[in-house]
């Protein structure tokens, strides 16, 4: 069997499974403040110092919407390909909970403000298309802190009320990598758009994953499970690895699958059920009567549709068709869109290949020696630009250039000034490099008398020498020619 | 439809109210003799009729995305029946 | 020398604004009154000390030009009041001080009026006789053969705050009749607006789609006053209605020439004591011989209104009062763990009714009910907004009862939940399509006890409401028949 081919199976004693698998994403919207109230977001702050008294559920307080979370909500729709609801309603969610200060969630259940949409995949055996059921917008929860007290639990409610958008994803996902691109794909759909930075560790991106499996060739789901708020893709990953096998083991033993919630115990890899049956829960959805329904024209979407970037298949599309990238060159490129935007930074002055090599060859090996986003990077793009403009004009030779990059990664100075001020520039004077030549030759004249009876592989040993003699600087090319003439 | 004290339970749990013998006898006739009143509306058929949440003909209005006041922390936790310099404290969450 | 007590809010003002009494003398009167008062038990919590400074601080002002200036005004204790305790009567706000101010009584501020307490109401505004307080029950100033009476509910201790001179006027709100019901038990005016007209922003909620903030006060010219203070768009309130408004006061207009009045015959309900049919009857005649039209009209739905309100009321209360679990501020029982201090709280915090309702609400929201109850219910309530939207296609206001009988006695309907319902009979609906009402008292029965009859109005012309109420108090002349008999 291929490698490019889908082979994400369980395999049990009754024969293959296929795993099945939707996700529930919760993307943190960018914005200032809250969805209904006028408190920062930002994370990290001290426990408690970013409620509003609407936060706090006082009594008597009222929400009142933020305009730039229903645009951001509405963008990413837009980023889906999805249908944009003109008419949306908020709804409650009622269930009690320590940090829930309303007892009730505002959400959108029947009617979301973002309707059907798409996100394609690059997967190895091909494209794949994910469907996307919705689209929503609703306030996240406070924290709790439970290893505080061994009797008392703390809470904080900083990002209660914070804006978050939860993308439903058909069951579509066939595997832990189709899950992997996925989020990723997401992800860099909406950092292009600016909707939400994405940002796993300090939780502005997570997922709900209900996972089931069954027989290759069925038709019909299996019973589902939903892991609950998982923080990253690895423990995503493991987590349907754990379940799919575990659902798999109680099925062949001839046992039923409840549909249960279940969190992701990090520590022990595995998933764990989290309420019993007893105390599920019912969660009397129904409008929020202190919000009247969301209404907006198609000539505010046409607006926001008007200022939309350039989204990553689009990008995708015409990096292969304008600089001639291979689709895996373009896929790797645009999966970030500070990479895709540092490429063309780089390849407008100088030369596409080169800029393509050095951007996905040396440039990414060396920030990932020093774990630094491209965002970060110490070489700016307008100098790598110059790097490329130095071997393209035969300036410096590739070896050199590499020298200077290094030097570059330190204090990112014009590689012009480095060339100048360490005396990098390349020897293409051919009366130069004769008398370099001339010299190795006589230097090593059994070695021209070897070459000469026949041992061709010596061509590059003269070659190198030549170049070391040089100390680096001579044109690779000229030494080639010069060096051909003079031994035959 | 009518609301026996198994039903009882589960609301209260539900509606996070603890409810001892005693009440739940009262609150099934109670609750009984609501729900028969209320059970009226079956009467009128309402099959062509578009439910409504409110009367208002309002649009919802949007506020800009500014940050404005931060309460103080204090001011926050000022009335809270248990609390530290930081937080909220509730008796231990057992899931 | 006057009375000042007995002053109705405009010539309170008007004394004040040239200077025949004080702010002090005012604020004075008011207290020598409501220090003798406790009998009636209309206050939760009393501010004097704190009314006689700002009294005396308004006393200092060069110019007296703000348009309550020096008005006494106690407001119903569900208004949040910063610094002063706001109970909604209930245990489980019975030590909750509020750090901001309601929009509605922060205007009352605003306008220089000034704020000597806290009004007893029945918990979370829930009850007609306002026997459901967690701190006693409100005495009626009107006695049937010594015998006390209810003030009607939920606001009443508001209605017998002002009945009794206790206050020059006060806010109440209005769920299902919660203003205008006590007010025709206690022989006074109380308005609801439109909904929206008025913002609910910190107001404790009952309710969010009924709810409404309204003036009761001594006659038609102070509600019209009290109106044009606390009304106006908030942007707090994402229900709140952004209507043009000009001064109800100085629009007021006494003439109904021309005006069509309703009479709704589905208001003619079995078992109507005579005098109350009689009583209507009468203003049917008052205004037919002044030259109004009257046209019988149908409401059909009418008999629906109390069944779809004990659906829709209780759902939303369930999801309102679900943040009053201990946490935040307010009572908190201990439990051993979270749920039980949830439980324990929520079972000795709130009173038998309130309870009650909340489990009806959490009921007819739960999984498996939700259509037959709540979806109902909100089509039927659409139903009865239809009803009256073709009635004012033909009439400018329509004239009922405001109550099927006149204030009760203490335990007369508390066993049977669905005959203490029925006092909210005739004023449900106006909450259900949100229509503005006023009831205005008319005579004595033989008994002596108050009678009253209620307009409704077309959404947002309070203004009519109010011309028209005036005109009949001019001509039926009603004047006070409290006798202080409570005072040692
Ligand atoms: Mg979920
Ligand atoms: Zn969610």
């Amino acid at each position: 069997m291929s490698d490019k081919e889908f082979n994400y199976y369980i395999s049990g004693e009754t024969g293959k499974w296929e795993v099945v698998i939707g996700l529930e994403v919760h993307a943190q919207v960018s914005s200032n403040a809250k969805l209904f109230s006028s408190s920062s977001t930002k994370f990290g702050s001290e426990p408690n110092s970013q409620v509003s008294l609407i936060d706090a559920a006082m009594p008597g307080m009222l929400p009142v919407i933020n305009k730039f979370c229903v645009e951001q909500a509405v963008r990413t729709g837009l980023g889906l390909k999805a249908k944009i609801n003109l008419l949306s309603v908020f709804d409650r969610k009622n269930y009690f909970y320590a940090d829930l200060p309303q007892g009730y969630q505002i959400s959108q259940f029947k009617h979301p403000i973002v309707g059907e949409g798409e996100v394609i995949l690059d997967m190895p055996y091909g494209t794949k298309k994910i469907g996307i059921e919705r689209l929503h917008l609703e306030q996240d929860a406070g924290k709790s802190l439970h290893d505080q007290d061994p009797t008392k639990t703390f809470i904080d409610l900083n990002r209660s009320g914070v804006a978050l958008m939860e993308i439903v994803s058909k069951p579509d996902l066939r595997s832990p990598e189709e899950v992997a691109e996925y989020i990723k794909k997401l992800r860099s759909i909406m950092r292009y758009l600016g909707t939400c930075d994405g940002n796993m560790e300090e939780g502005s991106l997570r997922a709900d994953v209900n996972v089931s499996v069954r027989k290759i060739g069925s038709k019909e789901f299996g019973t589902r499970c939903e892991i609950k708020n998982v923080n990253s893709i690895k423990f995503m990953q493991q987590a349907i690895q754990y379940e799919a096998k575990r659902q798999v083991e109680l099925l062949e033993d001839g046992k039923k699958i409840d549909q249960e919630t279940r969190l992701f115990d990090t520590k022990n890899n595995e998933t764990r059920q989290m309420r019993s049956k007893e105390d599920a829960h019912d969660y009397r959805y129904f409008p929020d009567p202190d919000l009247p329904p969301l209404k907006f024209e198609q000539t505010f979407v046409d607006q926001i549709k008007k200022k939309l970037p350039e989204l990553p298949d689009d990008k995708k599309e015409r990096l292969i068709k304008d600089y001639k990238l291979s689709n895996y060159e373009a896929g790797v490129l645009i999966s970030d869109k500070d990479t895709s935007d540092y490429f063309e930074d780089v390849a407008k002055n100088s030369d596409v290949k080169l800029a393509i090599n050095w951007v996905i060859g040396d440039l990414f090996a060396a920030l990932n020696k020093i774990g630094k986003s491209i965002k970060e990077s110490p070489i700016s793009s307008k100098n790598l630009s110059k790097l490329i403009q130095l071997i393209k004009n035969n300036t410096i030779s590739g070896r050199i250039a590499k020298e200077v990059f290094e030097l570059m990664i330190n204090d990112n100075r014009d590689p012009k000034v480095i060339v100048e001020e360490k005396g990098l520039v390349q020897e293409s004077n051919v009366d130069e490099l004769e008398k370099i030549i001339e010299k190795v030759l006589k230097d090593n004249s059994e070695k021209v008398a070897e070459y000469k009876s026949g041992k061709d592989k010596l061509f590059g040993f003269f070659v190198g020498s030549v170049i070391k003699e040089s100390k680096g600087k001579a044109n690779p090319a000229l030494v080639n020619d010069i060096l051909k003439k003079k031994l035959s | 439809m009518s609301i026996n004290k198994d039903t009882i339970k589960k609301i209260s749990k539900l509606a996070r109210i603890s409810v001892t013998n005693e009440e739940t006898d009262r609150l099934e006739k109670d609750l009984n003799s609501i729900l028969k009143f209320v059970e009226q509306l079956k009467k009128l058929n309402t099959d062509k009729i578009t439910p409504i949440a409110s009367v208002s003909d309002q649009l919802l209005t949007m506020s800009e995305d500014e940050v404005k006041k931060i309460n103080e922390k204090k001011e926050i936790l000022q009335n809270a029946p248990d609390k530290n310099t930081n937080y909220y404290i509730v008796p231990k969450v057992i899931e | 020398m006057t009375d000042l007590a007995k002053l109705t809010l405009v010539e309170s003002i008007k004394h004040i604004k040239e200077k025949k009494c004080s702010a002090s003398e005012l604020v004075g009167a008011y207290i020598k009154r409501i220090e003798k008062s406790d009998k009636l038990n209309c206050f939760n919590t009393k501010d004097l000390e704190n009314a006689h400074s700002k009294a005396k601080k308004i006393d200092t002002n060069q110019k007296l030009d703000k348009t309550l200036v020096g008005a006494p005004i106690a407001v119903k204790d569900l208004f949040c009041t910063k610094g002063v305790k706001t109970t909604a009567s209930s245990k489980i706000l019975s030590n909750f001080i509020p750090t901001y101010e309601s929009t509605v009584t922060e205007k009352l501020w605003n306008e220089d009026a000034i704020l000597i307490g806290k009004l007893n109401s029945d918990e979370f505004a829930m009850g007609s006789s306002n026997e459901t307080s967690n701190f006693g029950n409100v005495l009626n100033p009107y006695r049937l053969n010594n015998q006390n009476l209810v003030p009607g509910g939920s606001s009443g201790g508001c209605a017998s705050a002002v009945a009794a001179d206790l206050t020059s006027a006060t806010i109440g709100t209005d769920t299902g009749g919660s203003i205008r019901q006590p007010a025709a038990f206690t022989g006074i005016v109380g308005l609801k607006p439109t909904y929206g007209r008025c913002s609910r922003w910190g107001i404790v909620a009952f309710a969010s789609s009924l709810d409404q903030a309204g003036p009761m006060t001594k006659d038609v010219k102070d509600a019209a006053l009290m109106l044009d203070v606390i009304s106006g768009y908030d942007e707090k309130d994402s229900t709140s209605a952004k209507k043009p408004k000009s001064s109800f006061l100085n629009s007021i207009k006494s003439n109904v020439k021309g005006l069509k009045v309703g009479i709704p015959k589905e208001y003619r309900v079995d078992n109507m004591p005579k005098e109350v049919d009689d009583l209507w009857k009468e203003g049917i005649k008052i205004l037919k011989d002044n030259g109004a039209i009257i046209k019988d009209i149908s409401l059909p739905h009418t008999k629906y209104a109390l069944p779809t309100y004990y659906i829709i009321a209780p759902a939303e209360a369930s999801s309102n009062l679900a943040r009053y679990d201990g946490v935040k501020y307010g009572f908190r029982a201990e439990g051993k763990d979270l749920t039980e201090m949830y439980e324990n709280t929520r079972s000795k915090g709130f009173g038998t009714e309130v309870k009650r309702r909340i489990m009806i609400g959490t009921y007819v929201l739960s999984s498996g009910y939700y259509d037959a109850y709540y979806l109902k219910a909100q089509k039927v309530r659409n139903l009865i907004k239809i009803d009256f939207d073709n009635a004012y296609k033909n009439v400018d206001v329509i004239l009922t009862p405001t109550t099927p009988t006149p204030a009760f006695k203490f335990g007369e309907n508390v066993d049977d939940p669905i005959a203490m319902y029925l006092n909210d009979i005739f004023t449900v609906t106006a909450n259900l399509a949100g229509l503005p009402a006023i009831s205005l008292p008319i005579k004595y029965n033989k008994d002596g006890l108050p009678l009253a009859l209620q307009l409704f109005g077309k959404s947002f012309d309070e203004q009519t409401l109010l011309n028209t109420a005036y005109f009949i108090e001019q001509q039926v002349n009603f004047k006070s028949q409290v006798k202080d008999w409570w005072m040692s």
